[in-house]
């Protein structure tokens, strides 16, 4: 179980330090933040012609919840905002167990490793806190 | 494991994750004996009514459970008289019932309320909410280099403005036990009143009311082998009755008319509504069980346990420690901790897989975490059945953790 969690996908993803920065030209911040667990990240867009041209985060947290951001970052940095939304709701879908088709799973990228979330309750905040940030950013546009 | 305990405590017995459960988050809430389980079975299979109000002779028996535990409360923390301990539903509303009923009455714009640095969000948010209430400053005990209450804040910030001076008798971060009787003492020297929150040490040690000479003191059933939902507010009777009522409703009035009420007696007075009788027996059930064991044991085997993982721990280069270098003799059986590079929440993790269960988080003290410099802490908390078999469990875990990381 543990190894299906802690892979070396994801360890190098927690440790990973190129996506986490300030953005110069960020067009929208905010924090999201597990008060329970102290997850705390600041997710920086810069989103311009609905296209997230560039993305990036400060903070701290466990190893999911790092991962979990700079595995996101990595997916939809060049996207489209709407495509960007359909994928934040497959990864939300893919952690509450509701989607499993792996075929389907397969445009989350490097973020679908992370699917064995599922079956970890406690640890499900941690996986989506990145992602439930970014539908803030882009709840209005 | 002593083999008594084990029988008393079936749920010690289950497995986690497919090994015998080790479970270190006594600070959190402690296992119930079967005599406990049964006291609760026992009152709603046979003796449920509703207290204080039948003439009849099942509403009798449950008001003597309800009594008799009130008695039972008294005597163990040596209270005067069963008048000054008022039934809640755990320590956190019974600092609030302090906190609306007389901090809000008594502390007034200019006033100061004085607390510690390492006190759990219940005796914290409460005194921010008067402070805020009423333009009162709230001002910090700090800590020394060994995660005592610095003597020199005490001096200085404990003055003739200190209206209260709320402070934990044991710190459920960093279990290092506070000298209440002196800080009661100067509290009371400079005109204060002096609450103690007791979550953590009525089920540890022994705590006497008149000795440490508190005007209030909180604590919970369910961290002292008794159920959730029932806890107790210990009152100096003199001040409790100058209290205005924290609660209203049925029980606790004496004359209701259209337009006013005059308030029952105490403790009544604070006891609004169908109190809990059921946790109540299960509560008595909890003491008798304490009081067969005794404290000296209880503090012997909590003391070799926390003697025992810190040690062990030490020898473990990439773990930190916090309030683990007291330089005084007042370590109280809770072990907070970090492992370097590992976030306290993949810790908890891994040790869950191998069946051990602790805490890892802010521990419901995010100011105290803020002063340590750290987001988050893992903690292990004994209570008197954990063995040296379980810390052995813990420390082996601990050692897995950084390769399950890729740190190793």
């Amino acid at each position: 179980m543990l190894e299906d969690i802690y892979t070396e996908l994801i360890a190098e993803h927690s440790h990973a330090t190129e996506n986490r920065r300030q953005l110069p030209n960020a067009t929208i911040k905010e924090r999201g933040h597990n008060p329970s667990c102290g997850d705390d990240i600041t997710l920086q867009l810069e989103i311009s012609d609905g296209v997230i041209k560039d993305a990036a985060f400060t903070g701290q947290g466990c190893a999911i919840s790092q991962a979990s951001t700079d595995m996101m970052i990595e997916l939809l940095r060049g996207k489209k905002i709407d495509d960007a939304k359909k994928l934040a709701e497959l990864f939300i879908a893919m952690i509450k167990g509701d989607v499993t088709n792996d075929d389907e799973l397969e445009q989350l990228d490097d973020a679908a490793a992370l699917k064995n979330i599922a079956n970890m309750p406690a640890r499900v905040k941690c996986a989506t806190l990145a992602w439930h940030t970014f539908n803030q950013c882009v709840m209005d546009n | 494991m002593n083999k008594n305990f084990l029988m008393d405590f079936p749920i010690l017995n289950r497995h986690m994750n497919g090994q015998r459960m080790v479970y270190l988050d006594n600070s959190a809430t402690t296992q119930k004996p079967e005599s406990v389980v049964r006291a609760i079975c026992g009152y709603y299979g046979g003796c449920n009514a509703n207290p204080h109000r039948g003439v009849y002779e099942l509403s009798v028996k449950a008001t003597k459970i309800y009594e008799d535990t009130r008695v039972k409360v008294q005597k163990f923390i040596n209270a005067k008289s069963p008048a000054e301990i008022i039934f809640t539903k755990n320590a956190t509303e019974s600092l609030n019932l302090v906190a609306y009923s007389y901090g809000l009455e008594n502390v007034n714009a200019g006033d100061e309320i004085l607390i510690t640095i390492s006190e759990h969000h219940s005796n914290l948010v409460t005194w921010q909410m008067v402070a805020k209430a009423k333009g009162a400053t709230l001002n910090y005990i700090y800590l020394d280099d060994d995660g005592n209450l610095s003597e020199k804040d005490i001096s200085a910030k404990l003055t003739r403005r200190t209206k209260i001076l709320a402070v934990t008798q044991i710190s459920n971060v960093l279990g290092l036990k506070n000298d209440i009787k002196t800080l009661a003492a100067k509290a009371h020297e400079v005109g204060a009143v002096i609450v103690a929150d007791g979550a953590q040490s009525v089920p540890h040690i022994p705590v006497d009311v008149q000795d440490l000479d508190v005007d209030f003191l909180a604590f919970s059933a369910h961290k002292m082998l008794g159920p959730m939902g029932i806890g107790i507010l210990y009152g100096r009777e003199k001040i409790l009755d100058e209290m205005k009522p924290f609660l209203s409703g049925g029980d606790m009035i004496e004359y209701v008319e259209e337009q006013n009420t005059t308030f029952a007696e105490l403790p009544n007075k604070f006891e609004a509504g169908t109190q809990n009788v059921g946790g109540a027996a299960g509560f008595s059930a909890a003491i008798d069980y304490i009081n067969s064991i005794g404290f000296d044991e209880i503090e012997r085997i909590e003391k070799s346990l926390t003697d025992y993982a810190i040690s062990e721990l030490k020898k473990i280069p990439y773990v930190e420690l916090y309030g683990c270098d007291s330089r005084r003799d007042n370590k109280i059986g809770i072990v907070t901790f970090n492992i370097k590079e590992v976030h306290p929440h993949d810790v908890a993790t891994i040790l869950d897989a191998e069946g051990v269960a602790i805490r890892a988080g802010h521990h419901c003290a995010q100011p105290l975490m803020k002063y340590l410099g750290q987001n988050s802490t893992c903690r292990a908390s004994f209570y008197f059945y954990n063995t040296i078999d379980d810390v052995d469990r813990l420390i082996d875990a601990i050692k897995k953790v950084r390769g399950v990381m890729k740190l190793a």
